[in-house]
């Protein structure tokens, strides 16, 4: 029972979605309605179990003393302190949140904001870094991704223009860069997205019906 | 060119934050580790804090306390199990017990409960997203496909019309493993790697420039905001 | 050869700071390089334009901090764009992190309008856990899936959302987008289904799989990348970040496709020579 009744769910209520995509009667709209409302609230549960994980993880760190166990430290205040502030700004303002002013909004736009975009921000470094030591034209296939990814990379951008500004419009790198995009680079995109759509078809009955069970997990 | 370095205290904390991170390109350093763990503790907490006040209180705490005093968003409806669409009243009772069985998961005896809530998300994802993709990319993009490939007066059209149905037809044969590629089937899936090639390629300009554009970012708010250059 | 040797063998940091130096030059000293405007930013800013003035639009700005430099100046055109045309605005945000950061952008925008009030031309309805759920619900009533606005608001109670009932009340859709759930997600669960008109704007990593959307016209027009959102400011009149990054781009670029053709150069030479 403990895998049949979770099988029996998904499968219930993945028939019951698919028929409301077709059936517009109140009997199926409301109660699917209901249901994706209730897939919201399960999700943001889901959420916040994640962020409940992070810190039993990192609790457990501290308390075998791992290696970087000081820098865990900081980890757990941080969330901890992230959100007892978030529920005391949340509670005077009525549920309102984050709120201009407030230490959270203070936290969201300084820390979180500033870190997050900083992080991303490395990976140009290490793009150029990866484009001079790690690729490596060795075969036809390859040089016609290079040919590509330089047209595009140069043609993308002014100095494409400017550079192949002495040229008929038709060979200027902004033009290429342009036909390459709506032609040869559309047909691969639509064929990658024509059979992802089957895949993704297939996959979303298997696992309807059934067949496809590894979401349960465990052996009981 | 003038310096007005910006006052606010929270630019600096976060102009300091930011050179942490980077002193990561020089070498790994307890900089770095420490804006990283920071990081990681402030988006985790975040993301419950925000979870909790905008979905969980917004969606269920708030509707769940009207339905226990009889009423709800649609007035007209008395009584807690009075539900109609967009106010479930006391059915909301539901998701609040899927979303507590979650927190199963943390226990291993009683794990196995966490899911029925997971069933619950699978089930309605797999349903919304078969439809999806069945309509929005797979029939809308074949009956895109069917176009004409010549236009009177306009040989270009035609051209780029030929191109790209040939270039499409090609990958989609690359992609048909129920046969060896021999023959003409090899034929067709060695032109179709050329243009799945040339699309990566295209794929690796626009990445280029995406991380560029991550870095522009950042380099503008410190001369902007941090160092206020003017 | 001792050229090819010297290469192979240079510590990645003078990469780094060579692509430092040359993305920071140009936000000194500006070179102004021209900007083409290129076919699908036409058909965005086309697409804002043919809105009927004084309709309710629906923009959902589905993005983080990490995206800033691309989809901020994309959210402050296409803002502006629609303010202009005297247009009402409804934003939703289906990321986590971003509900913050585009209150922001959208009330510093809201602020060259001093005629337009919060809660009567624009809405800023918060974040939504539940990424497609979300869209389908909306298409079933927008209130009932968001009962408070960011701003603790009770939405009902807004003067904006008295003629907003769900899809059938927007002329068009305006995502920006940095990924999941985004602008893929909206056309197969809202412009496929509910057949709502929409328009793009999407970081540069993710707008090559949006081209067969364009073609089809299930997107009229799309941004893409900084690229786009300068372009988009070129053809608005306007002088944003994203126009002012596109020099530092532009030496990037230039950067990027040396150290491909210099690294296989060395390569090749290496491998000539062994």
């Amino acid at each position: 029972m403990k895998r049949e009744v979770p099988l029996f769910i998904t499968g219930a209520i993945g028939l019951f979605m698919i028929l409301s995509f077709f059936v517009p009667h109140h009997w199926v709209s409301v109660p699917a309605d209901f249901l994706q409302a209730c897939a919201v609230i399960v999700v943001a549960f889901g959420y916040v179990l994640g962020g409940a994980n992070v810190l039993r993880v990192n609790l457990e760190g501290i308390s075998r003393r791992e290696r970087g166990w000081g820098y865990k430290i900081v980890l757990v205040v941080s969330l901890l302190g992230t959100v007892a502030i978030g529920i005391a700004d949340g509670l005077r303002h009525n549920g309102s949140f984050p709120v201009e002013g407030t230490p959270s909004k203070w936290i969201y736009d300084n820390l979180y904001a500033t870190m997050s975009g900083t992080m991303f921000a490395l990976l140009a470094f290490f793009i150029a870094s990866a484009a001079f030591r790690a690729f490596r034209i060795r075969t036809f296939d390859a040089g016609l991704l290079a040919v590509a990814a330089l047209i595009v990379m140069l043609g993308r951008v002014p100095v494409g223009d400017v550079a192949t500004s002495w040229l008929p419009e038709w060979l200027r790198l902004g033009t290429l860069q342009q036909w390459i995009m709506d032609v040869p680079q559309n047909a691969s995109k639509r064929a990658i997205l024509i059979g992802a759509a089957l895949g993704v078809m297939a996959t979303g009955l298997r696992v309807i019906l059934g067949i496809e069970r590894s979401y349960l997990g465990g052996e009981d | 060119m003038t310096l007005h370095p910006s006052h606010d205290p929270g630019i600096w904390v976060g102009a300091a934050l930011t050179l942490c991170i980077f002193s990561f390109l020089y070498r790994d350093n307890p900089f770095y580790k420490f804006a990283e763990h920071l990081f990681v503790g402030v988006s985790a907490g975040y993301l419950i804090i925000l979870s909790y006040w905008t979905v969980i209180d917004s969606n269920l705490v708030q509707p769940l306390g009207l339905a226990f005093h009889g009423t709800g968003t649609k007035t007209a409806n008395a009584g807690m199990w009075a539900a109609s669409q967009g106010d479930y009243r006391g059915w909301l009772l539901v998701p609040a017990v899927f979303g507590v069985l979650l927190f199963t998961r943390l226990l291993p005896k009683i794990g196995w409960m966490s899911r029925l809530a997971l069933a619950l998300i699978i089930g309605v994802y797999a349903g919304i997203k078969t439809t999806g993709f069945a309509q929005g990319d797979f029939v809308a993009q074949v009956q895109a496909s069917l176009q004409p490939l010549w236009k009177a007066g306009d040989p270009a059209f035609g051209i780029n019309a030929i191109v790209f149905t040939v270039g499409l037809i090609t990958s989609l044969l690359f992609f048909f493993f129920s046969r060896e590629h021999k023959g003409a089937l090899g034929v067709a899936s060695r032109v179709g790697i050329g243009f799945l090639m040339v699309g990566f390629g295209a794929g690796y300009g626009y990445t280029v420039m995406s991380r560029i554009s991550l870095l522009i970012g950042r380099l503008q708010f410190l001369l902007e905001n941090w160092l206020g250059l003017r | 050869m001792w050229l090819a040797t010297w290469l192979s063998n240079l510590d990645r940091r003078w990469l780094f700071l060579v692509m430092g130096v040359l993305v920071l030059e140009p936000l000194l000293f500006p070179l102004s390089l021209p900007l083409r405007v290129t076919p699908p930013v036409h058909g965005f800013a086309a697409a804002i334009d043919s809105v009927p003035a004084g309709s309710t639009v629906l923009m959902s700005c589905d993005y983080d901090p990490a995206s800033i430099p691309e989809l901020v100046p994309m959210t402050r055109t296409a803002f502006r764009h629609l303010l202009s045309r005297r247009c009402k605005i409804v934003i939703t945000c289906l990321w986590s992190g971003g509900p913050g950061l585009v209150d922001s952008v959208t009330s510093e925008v809201a602020r060259e309008f001093p005629d337009r009030r919060y809660g009567v031309d624009w809405v800023n309805l918060g974040y939504k856990s539940g990424n497609e759920a979300v869209m389908v619900l909306m298409g079933q009533g927008i209130r009932n899936v968001f009962p408070r606005d960011f701003r603790g608001n009770a939405v009902a109670t807004l003067p904006i959302m008295r003629s907003v009932r769900d899809y059938t009340s927007f002329p068009l859709l305006v995502n920006i987008s940095a990924g999941y759930p985004g602008t893929k997600e909206w056309v197969q669960q809202v412009q496929a289904r509910f057949h709502l008109p929409m328009v793009a704007g999407v970081t540069a990593v993710s707008a090559p799989e949006f081209y067969p959307y364009l073609q089809s016209h299930q997107l009229r027009g799309m941004l893409g990348g900084m690229a786009g959102a300068a372009e988009y400011e070129v053809a608005r009149g306007e002088k944003g970040t994203a126009s002012k990054g596109m020099d530092a781009q532009s030496l990037g670029h230039l950067f990027v496709a040396l150290c491909i053709v210099v690294g296989n150069v060395v390569s090749f030479l290496q491998r000539r020579r062994s």
